[in-house]
């Protein structure tokens, strides 16, 4: 069932080879749903030429500054979105 | 010395042009593999017929013909019409294409400037951009120094293009890591009452679409 705006997610804190795009410094971090972008193509497939893999669910999850750096954010409450494939999330409150 | 103080002819104009420019090297490096690659490709296309050379060339131009004044266009209509402005922002590519530029569907994503909230784009991964409505991207923005600090200390990067925000107003990064193209649409300058769209869209700015700067009247 797709993830539904406002709900807590986890980015899985995979490292697996080939063309992926979830930037590295958003793997494990908790984020929520901001918007569902429906359907896609799946570029982990589409990267290799695998037209006839099934296509992804696409999201937009905003994250804090402060759960992505931590101590280090410049300023803990500004935000940050980024386009998320649902292969790639996990609800938050899953064991992790 | 500017290069064009050459009063002084005592000194060696070695490396200089006689206008007083440096010479930039010739190209005479050999083609990378990515070149060769891309040189390979397109011959073997045009030879079997799928393009032609003015196929490539056509595109080219068409590309090259995108400026940021199709996104200035868009934002100075969104500031005057708010009809439309609530159209552009519930779906940007429909809305574009009402205005006769094409962004493939849903693929166009507006996020509104408001005293609250400043919005700044960046594509750590590589560089996507919304070309169709801002043309080719700056230099800067391929750059992996705006690319990766952009998303650590986005303030360190704005007040480096001379944009300091006020305190209370939150930054939002927009990481574009995927399918979707964005487009800032600033905040409507004051003392801009009296002005058209026309007038209006020459204040607006590719920086300022990319979110590294705020239009001024």
């Amino acid at each position: 069932m797709p993830y539904q705006v406002g709900e807590a997610v986890r980015l899985l804190p995979l490292a697996p080879p080939g063309h992926v795009r979830t930037p590295w410094y958003l793997r494990g971090k908790i984020g929520v749903i901001e918007r569902d972008l429906g359907e896609t193509g799946d570029p982990e497939a589409l990267a290799y030429g695998r037209t006839d893999a099934p296509p992804r669910r696409l999201y937009r999850v905003r994250f804090s500054m402060d759960a992505i750096w931590g101590a280090a954010a410049e300023r803990p409450e500004d935000r940050l979105d980024a386009e998320i494939f649902d292969n790639w999330l996990e609800p938050a409150d899953a064991p992790a | 010395m500017p290069p064009h103080d050459h009063h002084d002819h005592d000194h060696h104009h070695e490396g200089m042009s006689p206008s007083g420019h440096p010479y930039r090297p010739d190209q005479d490096a050999p083609l990378s593999y990515f070149q060769r690659m891309e040189i390979a490709v397109r011959e073997l296309l045009v030879e079997k017929g799928v393009t032609s050379e003015a196929e490539i060339a056509e595109q080219v131009a068409a590309m090259d013909a995108r400026s940021p004044a199709l996104g200035a266009a868009v934002v100075a209509r969104a500031w005057t019409d708010p009809e439309f402005k609530a159209r552009l922002l519930a779906d940007g590519s429909a809305a574009c294409a009402e205005m006769g530029v094409p962004v493939e569907a849903m693929k166009l994503i507006v996020v509104e400037n408001t005293p609250e909230t400043h919005n700044v784009v960046v594509c750590t991964l590589c560089s996507c951009y919304p070309r169709n409505l801002l043309g080719l991207p700056p230099d800067w923005y391929k750059q992996r120094a705006y690319r990766s600090r952009t998303v650590i200390e986005p303030r360190k990067v704005l007040a480096e293009f001379g944009l300091t925000l006020p305190e209370g107003t939150d930054v939002q990064v927009h990481d574009s890591t995927a399918d979707m193209r964005y487009l800032v649409l600033p905040m409507r300058p004051a003392g801009t009452e009296d002005m058209d769209e026309a007038a209006l869209a020459a204040l607006v700015g590719r920086d300022a679409m990319i979110g590294v700067a705020v239009p001024t009247a």
